[in-house]
């Protein structure tokens, strides 16, 4: 057994275990350095926290969307970024027009649920027209070809917006009663937070129950299972498929409404960033499970907000505020290298991963 | 039989109407007033109207070629109706842009779109004409399509030609400015922008005659096998000689066009090794071409004051840093494949720009300010320091680079690479160390582009953090795919229409990365193997043109279907 186990042990393994445990002795060291410095107050804390939730939330959403197809096709959808910034940045003149004609602060909660209703249905939009043009006749196609339709969509899909809409950041206006912040005991909460949050919360356990409870969901599970089978079935795989990608569309419209209530500025690269960490959180709760890709958001979202100030303020670095694309970068290689399959993952096998 | 089946309405129109949305896209994203100004034919029409009128005229090519087995009339008649339907949507554009302002919402709609669109015409003559000219176009279509094969060819081709040479104008005029009497005789085909009627006809002639000429005679089979070791030699030294007389010829404006070509061609060669050879997708290539450039810049900037090291001095160690660096990279990423290996290097990519950004780094690598003073290479007494002159390091880069990966293709790690490609499984039962050939892959690329970053680097004096960011590697990404993956004369095919192209045309300039991705989308959709294909990938993908290929694969599927259906 021992003697097995030292066989398999490559030079590769020890350098990156090598590297790993640096890493984590930094994190270690920097973490208790900053906390005996006592720079930050439990508040500090606290706020960071609160909006590390909010964001985690919103990657969750992101995440779905990465899960779910990944789960059905096994490819990752790199231009879902794109569908995540679509109905956001439609919404935006939605909200101008709500405003224009005086329903945005009288109406607030009619409003609000227009301008959700508009990003998700250009999100969704985006993400079934994705489907239909780019991937549907690539589903038999060797791996890399699918991956380099998407990066292309990607783009395209970009700047499109961008000639469509301009190349300037839009504003998205916050809604009086969502300013301020409410007091929970001692703990302040931004409301808008607090709607993120919420409406996270709210919108992963319907997608769930859909998943899970509903005709549709049981169609989606046994495509991603095997898709000949579910053909025999009498499964619609193309529909099937379809409502899939817009589901994810749906999720990803929502979660970028709420992602605007917490940076409230639109424009046509919003969806990078957020995207790539989205993937990141599904990568870290494990690439096709829906709870799994909540728990990873989450906890990435923790990371992001948290672990500059935690782990780098310690070891003196400046301004480590600046590095939290690092660190959930850096948490995406290891999770990779470490622990493919994620937290919650499937067992997917190497062929799969 | 099928000249008795009802006319297909159905799937004309929606074509058509599909077509138009296109047309729609292009107007509002800005595309087609962006080219406004741009005659193809002076005084005649724009590249701006070619851009909202091809996509009708395309998609009715499409439906007839579906439909094709048809009488002359109704091949007509179906191109016809195609073409109007698109000029329907584009009409009920013009008249929304009329009823509401849509540039609340879109910016590109703007008076002048709506002038192109009416043809400057008042407005509903404006839309009769559009009209008019989307009927008269598809119809016009459809009689190409009736044309004999030869003399279609000849037209098309022509038309493409012209198109070209139309819009390449500026370029050609300001490189013959000086060729004496030959540069009479190109004036007198160009106007202020594009080309004269004149021009045009005579032009348009020539190369359809040339076509038709050329397609009468039967082309000997594989020319290259026949050419002589004389012959050969002296195609390379006149190409050779071509490619040192560029600069001088060219002038600056142009050379540094090809400096920027140049570089992308080296860091394609490399890319090609990782993504062609190995079937690695590396998104986070930019990250070596950063290594490259920061470490050229740390060690000969007298303003960070290391070390005063002169270019030659410093490249070694620049060029071990990238190959080191692309073994870091290498050795956690080496048990993922495709997707996930995609994701990591473009983390990695970025991390390595986010470091380059920080504070935290900023004594050494200056942050957001970047590194000036760089060191320009110096050969003896000269110093190379314009475009023109730094065009000769790009050259002698890129032959070497070229020359190794070329030598490098079908050694024994070459043929390792693609078996890792096809199957890592298999290629690793057959004995390929897939540790040490996987790193060797990562390092050879991250060698080049390093090398394209150094001299980058040395071209500017100084490097940013803002000039890596990941649309390099996206540049680098699509120019290899579109010429072809795994294909070297691919990379230089690539990188001069992805990289050239949008610096001869300013106006297009804005657009690039929009056409990029939709040139990746259809390319994978129609062409995966790519512009100048790699012969193994071609086979391997199934894009059979050849017929004698397609026969023989028809024979072998009938072959294989009784088995499989028994």
């Amino acid at each position: 057994m021992l003697r097995n186990w030292t066989q398999r042990i490559t030079l590769t393994d020890i350098i990156v275990w090598i590297i790993g445990l640096a890493i984590l002795v930094g994190v270690v060291v920097g973490s208790i350095t900053t906390l005996q410095i006592g720079k930050y107050s439990a508040d500090n804390w606290i706020d960071l926290t609160i909006s590390g939730l909010a964001l985690g939330g919103v990657y969750a959403l992101i995440a779905l969307g990465y899960t779910l197809v990944y789960g059905i096709l096994r490819m990752i959808n790199f231009a879902h970024s794109e569908v995540f910034m679509s109905g956001p940045f439609t919404a935006t003149f939605a909200a101008e027009a709500l405003i224009a004609l005086g329903l945005w602060d009288t109406h607030p909660i009619l409003s609000f649920v227009i301008v959700l209703g508009v990003a998700a249905l250009v999100s969704a939009v985006i993400a079934l027209l994705l489907e239909r043009i780019a991937y549907r006749p690539l589903r038999t196609a060797p791996r890399l070809v699918p991956l380099i339709t998407a990066i292309g969509a990607s783009f395209f899909l970009q700047y499109t917006f961008r000639g469509l809409y301009g190349s300037g950041l839009k504003a998205f206006p916050t809604q009086e009663i969502l300013k301020g912040f409410w007091m929970i005991g001692t703990i302040r909460i931004f409301k808008t937070q607090a709607v993120a949050i919420l409406g996270a919360v709210i919108m992963m356990l319907i997608l769930y129950w859909i998943v899970q409870k509903t005709k549709l969901g049981k169609a989606m599970r046994s495509v991603s299972e095997d898709k000949e089978v579910a053909a025999l079935m009498g499964i619609d795989v193309d529909k099937t498929i379809a409502s899939t990608f817009a589901m994810g569309g749906v999720a990803a419209g929502v979660g970028g409404i709420l992602y605007l209530l917490l940076f409230p500025v639109a424009h046509f690269f919003m969806g990078f960033f957020p995207g790539l960490k989205a993937f990141t959180a599904a990568v870290l709760g494990g690439i096709g499970n829906v709870p799994g890709a909540f728990l990873g958001a989450m906890l990435l979202g923790l990371l992001e907000s948290i672990g500059p100030n935690l782990f780098l303020d310690g070891l003196g670095i400046p301004t480590p505020s600046q590095l939290k694309d690092a660190i959930a970068f850096t948490i995406l290689v290891f999770i990779l290298i470490f622990r493919p399959t994620g937290i919650l993952g499937e067992k997917l096998t190497q062929a799969k991963a | 039989m099928q000249t008795q089946s009802p006319f297909p309405w159905k799937q004309v129109v929606s074509a058509g109407l599909i077509g138009g949305g296109v047309a729609v896209l292009l107007s509002l994203v800005g595309i087609v007033t962006a080219f406004n100004e741009r005659y193809i034919v002076s005084g005649l029409f724009t590249m701006g109207q070619v851009l909202f009128l091809a996509p009708a005229l395309l998609f009715a090519n499409s439906t007839i070629r579906r439909i094709a087995p048809q009488p002359a009339p109704k091949i007509i008649l179906a191109g016809a109706i195609s073409g109007l339907s698109s000029a329907v949507v584009l009409a009920i554009l013009t008249i929304l842009g009329n009823l509401i302002n849509l540039r609340i919402m879109f910016v590109n709609s703007s008076p002048e779109l709506f002038e192109m669109l009416t043809f400057g015409q008042e407005y509903t003559a404006g839309i009769l004409i559009l009209l008019g000219l989307g009927l008269l176009l598809g119809g016009i279509t459809g009689g190409v399509f009736l044309l004999p094969s030869k003399i279609r060819n000849a037209v098309v081709q022509a038309a493409i030609w012209i198109l070209m040479i139309g819009l390449l104008r500026d370029m050609i005029v300001t490189v013959s400015y000086r060729w004496g009497p030959l540069a009479a005789v190109i004036k007198y085909f160009f106007a202020v922008s594009g080309l004269t009627l004149t021009g045009t006809i005579i032009l348009s002639l020539l190369i359809g005659g040339l076509y038709y000429w050329r397609s009468g005679k039967t082309k000997p089979s594989v020319p290259s096998a026949q050419q002589t070791p004389l012959k050969r030699l002296l195609t390379l030294a006149g190409a050779a000689a071509v490619l040192l007389l560029l600069p001088p010829v060219l002038g600056t404006y142009f050379s540094e066009i090809l400096d920027n070509v140049g570089m992308y061609i080296l860091m394609g060669l490399g890319l090609n090794i990782v993504v062609g050879f190995a079937g690695l997708l590396d998104l986070g290539y930019v990250a070596f071409f950063a290594i490259g450039a920061y470490t050229m810049g740390v060690l000969t900037s007298p303003e960070l004051g290391f070390y005063n090291m002169t270019y030659w001095e410093a490249l070694p160690f620049a060029l071990i840093a990238c190959v080191v660096s692309g073994a870091i990279l290498g050795l956690p990423v080496l048990k993922m494949r495709g997707d996930y290996l995609a994701i990591v290097t473009l983390g990695f990519g970025e991390i390595v720009r986010l470091l380059a950004l920080s504070d935290w780094l900023r004594p050494w690598l200056g942050g957001t300010q970047g590194i000036q003073r760089i060191a320009q290479p110096r050969i003896g007494p000269y110093l190379l320091e314009s475009q023109q002159e730094l065009y000769y390091m790009f050259l002698v880069g890129i032959g070497i680079v070229a020359f190794i990966a070329w030598r490098l293709k079908d050694s024994r790690i070459g043929r390792a690479w693609m078996a890792l490609r096809e199957d890592e499984d298999v290629a690793v039962a057959m004995g390929i160390n897939h540790v040490g050939t996987k790193l060797l892959a990562f390092a050879t690329g991250a060698l080049f582009s390093g090398l394209a970053g150094t001299i980058f680097a040395a071209k500017l004096t100084s490097v940013y953090p803002h000039s890596m960011n990941f649309l390099v590697s996206i540049n680098v990404l699509s120019l290899i795919i579109i010429g072809g993956m795994g294909s070297i004369p691919g990379v230089f095919v690539g990188a001069l229409v992805l990289i050239g192209s949008p610096e001869l045309l300013r106006e297009f300039a804005e657009f690039r990365y929009l056409a990029y991705g939709a040139l990746l989308v259809v390319m994978m959709l129609t062409r995966p193997e790519g512009l100048w294909p790699e012969e193994r990938r071609r086979l391997e993908l199934h894009e059979v043109t050849d017929p004698a290929l397609a026969a023989i694969s028809k024979s072998k599927a009938e072959i294989e279907s009784p088995q499989k259906a028994g």
